[in-house]
């Protein structure tokens, strides 16, 4: 077996009458379901053009953000940028599926997901510049529950299914109240699920029947390693022996994205216990600025996954429902001022004050970090000649 | 609690379930989890009757996976809870590493403040227990090595029943090191009164000529050597660390000024340990009070040897009294 496209997820290149992986619109934006969208279908009834509208704007605007972060990391105005280009579609269906009082567990890919939570993406270029370590504060609710990035591949997934045993424990699921009950939504990738953590996660989540739902975005990469080495069956499967259901899609719908989410997120607020989703997509850049896919890359691969762009696809059905060119004009646009305004505030970061490097190291005083705090003041104070500075040494001396 | 008064003679593992009880007692968001910790009361029962008590939801016995208990305990701490984590025995704790110094040391400091994470893990560590291969450990250095984590290790039962529920009220991650061979001795429990705070290093035996510092188990095999050196003529001062981390200087540098000897013991490994960090800091501060090398105890620096071998590889009041020896011969 060789490292084909489609190896390791079946189903989607061709998907057959029998293909149970989940389908609305296909890659030329065609509305024909597949099979296994059929139970999903009624989810589409709550979204109308107002909404696809939107999927496709925010999807156009993180594009557009993207491109803007790779362009400002060339430039040295961040160490690091992290490309969300062709996951957009998987992000913003599965994004618009929470609802406000879910929790959201991001990887660090997750740019679409943060913009439809509402966090203030400019976050996302401080963290990869090096200003902070976190970016936004999860717990103020005009973040939408977005909580923080997690770079250790993995780790996070643990998080999510603790935060939804709490959720339990405060009565949150299985209300019946559909303002009340609540699912933590979380993101990884194929690499990921090789991390005992995402396992143990399932185990726990499973033992405990969380609220839980797991979003694998399954971009075929790690890094430069493609999916055939994590596993050699389907992903989708993998959750299956540790009891939790799961269900393959076409990431790049944004149609599917949705509504597979929307229903196991109710399945999961319901206290129908955790879900696992496998999104079908494709990292169409690098991995990071860092990366060289030229080394790694498959021509061919990436070519196919181009013609299966989710923003082109629901753009070319939005016009088969008769949007004109107006409108595409206008979300263009929107996407131009939103990359220029990210740009204008890029290049008007300061660097963080060095406090920054002290404070909250522990929650409650430390002494240790107390006093080099005040060894690193009183050290650059030495350097100071000024008379004020001098007779301040002089004191603390 | 009905059956506890004032002064109960109580073995540390019942002090630390009455400890325990209380924290679960006095606030709902307390919550025990780890292996084998419901009915049968941990493998060495400090949780015993707990989850009869307190139910499933708030006594849980978790799968069989140090990661996922960390992992979780996390995101129930980011729900605002706090968590009690029991990890089986020192050897196991590895597998959590990962969550432990990654995640949970620092995200109260990548979240910048927004959120603290008061989760508690309880690791039996040590020897003197003649079990097999990765029951004997003394793992502390890793994590008093980690910013953002506090860590302490009780050596009496009155200890262990305040410092656990200290420990449950900090907001900061404690990495709560009990020392297994000291479970079962009784001793003294004052239900009353906390004996010293939770980071306080504790002068427990007044001496004039050197001092000793050890932590959890090996206190109590200082205050033998001390004994023993009494009847040589030698008068030794004791000083129980009680916290890894932060170390509470005070204590030690006061008992040194006075001594000018310090003799630092543990069980673990000697290289970058604890035990090296405390040599070192009493040498910068305390230069001019020394009249000898600060002299290091420690278990070898080889794995945890076959238990037919661990009193050969554990400090004991001898090899104490050999390094006092060192040190007054200056
Ligand atoms: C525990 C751990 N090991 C290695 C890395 C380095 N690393 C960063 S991203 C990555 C690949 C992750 O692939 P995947 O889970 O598929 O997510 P993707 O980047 O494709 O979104 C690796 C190996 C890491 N961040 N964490
Ligand atoms: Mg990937």
């Amino acid at each position: 077996m060789t490292d084909s496209p489609s190896a390791g997820s079946p189903g989607i290149d061709s998907p057959g009458a029998d293909s149970p992986t989940v389908r609305f619109l296909t890659a030329d934006g065609a509305f024909e379901p597949t099979p296994g969208a059929e139970e999903y279908a009624s989810y589409l009834e709550r979204i109308g053009e107002t909404e696809l509208r939107r999927f496709y704007r925010d999807m156009a605007v993180v594009r557009r953000f993207d491109q803007e972060g790779t362009n400002l990391q060339r430039q040295g105005q961040m160490a690091l940028w992290v490309p969300s280009h062709g996951q957009e579609g998987a992000q913003v269906g599965s994004a618009y599926a929470a609802r406000p009082q879910d929790h959201i567990f991001p990887s660090y890919r997750e740019h679409a997901v943060g913009l439809v939570r509402g966090i203030d993406v400019l976050a996302i270029v401080e963290l990869l510049r090096g200003n902070t370590h976190g970016g936004w504060d999860p717990t103020d609710p005009s973040n939408g529950n977005f909580h923080g990035y997690c770079l250790v591949i993995g780790s996070h997934s643990l998080h999510a299914t603790g935060y939804a045993m709490g959720l339990q424990r405060d009565g949150l699921v299985g209300t019946g109240d559909p303002e009340v009950d609540t699912a933590v939504l979380a993101y990884f990738g194929d690499g990921a699920t090789s991390q005992g953590d995402v396992s143990e996660a399932f185990v726990f989540s499973a033992s405990s029947q969380t609220p839980n739902v797991f979003f694998l975005q399954n971009n075929h990469w790690a890094i430069s390693v493609p999916v055939t080495v994590q596993s050699r069956t389907p992903l989708y499967l993998r959750s299956r022996g540790f009891g939790v259901p799961s269900v393959q899609i076409d990431g790049n719908d944004v149609l599917a994205s949705y509504a597979v989410t929307a229903k196991h997120l109710d399945e999961a607020r319901a206290g129908n216990g955790p879900q696992f989703i496998e999104a079908l997509t494709y990292r169409i850049g690098a991995h990071t600025s860092s990366d060289d896919p030229t080394k790694y890359a498959d021509q061919a691969q990436h070519d196919l996954w181009v013609s299966r762009d989710p923003i082109i696809r629901l753009e070319k059905y939005l016009r088969s429902l008769g949007e004109g060119d107006a409108f595409f004009a206008e979300v263009a646009t929107e996407a131009e001022d939103f990359a220029a305004d990210i740009r204008h505030r890029t290049l008007a970061l300061t660097a963080p004050d060095k406090s920054l490097i002290f404070d909250n190291v522990y929650s409650e005083p430390h002494p240790v970090v107390t006093e080099q705090k005040q060894w690193l003041e009183r050290y650059e104070a030495s350097f100071d000649t000024s008379p004020e500075a001098s007779a301040v040494t002089k004191e603390q001396a | 609690m009905s059956t506890e008064t004032t002064l109960d003679e109580l073995p540390m593992a019942k002090a630390l379930n009455a400890g325990l009880r209380q924290a679960l007692a006095d606030d709902p968001k307390v919550l025990l989890m780890g292996e084998d910790i419901g009915p049968l009361g941990g493998v060495f029962r400090v949780t015993e009757g707990l989850q009869a008590e307190f139910g499933k939801e708030r006594v849980v016995d978790t799968p069989l996976a140090e990661s996922g208990i960390i992992g979780t305990a996390i995101g129930l701490a980011l729900r605002g809870y706090r968590p009690v984590c029991e990890i089986q025995f020192d050897g196991f704790i590895y597998p959590g590493f990962d969550q432990i110094t990654s995640q949970l040391a620092k995200l109260t400091n990548r979240g910048g403040g927004a959120f603290s994470m008061p989760v508690v893990i309880r690791v039996p560590y040590g020897g003197h227990i003649g079990a097999v291969e990765h029951h004997q450990e003394s793992p502390e250095a890793y994590f008093a090595h980690t910013p953002g984590l506090r860590l302490v290790s009780p050596s009496t039962p009155n200890d262990a029943y305040w410092m656990i529920q200290e420990a449950i009220a900090s907001n900061d991650p404690v990495m709560f090191f009990e020392p297994k061979s000291r479970y079962w001795p009784k001793g003294p429990v004052d239900f009353t009164a906390s004996a010293a705070p939770l980071h306080a290093s504790r002068i427990v035996r007044t001496g004039t000529d050197v001092t000793l510092v050890g932590h959890g188990a090996m206190v109590s095999v200082l205050l033998q050597a001390a004994e023993v050196a009494q009847g040589e003529g030698v008068s030794v001062e004791v000083v129980d660390l009680r916290s890894l981390s932060p170390v509470d200087y005070g204590p030690i540098l006061e008992s040194v000024t006075r001594t000018g000897r310090l003799v630092v013991a543990q069980e673990a490994s000697g290289f970058v340990s604890v035990g090296s960090e405390i040599a070192a800091t009493v040498a910068e501060r305390a230069f001019y009070s020394l009249q000898a090398p600060v002299l290091r105890v420690s278990g070898f620096d080889t794995p945890f040897p076959p238990a037919k071998l661990e009193t050969l590889f554990l400090p004991d009041a001898d090899r104490v009294l050999e390094a006092v020896d060192r040190a007054m011969a200056y």
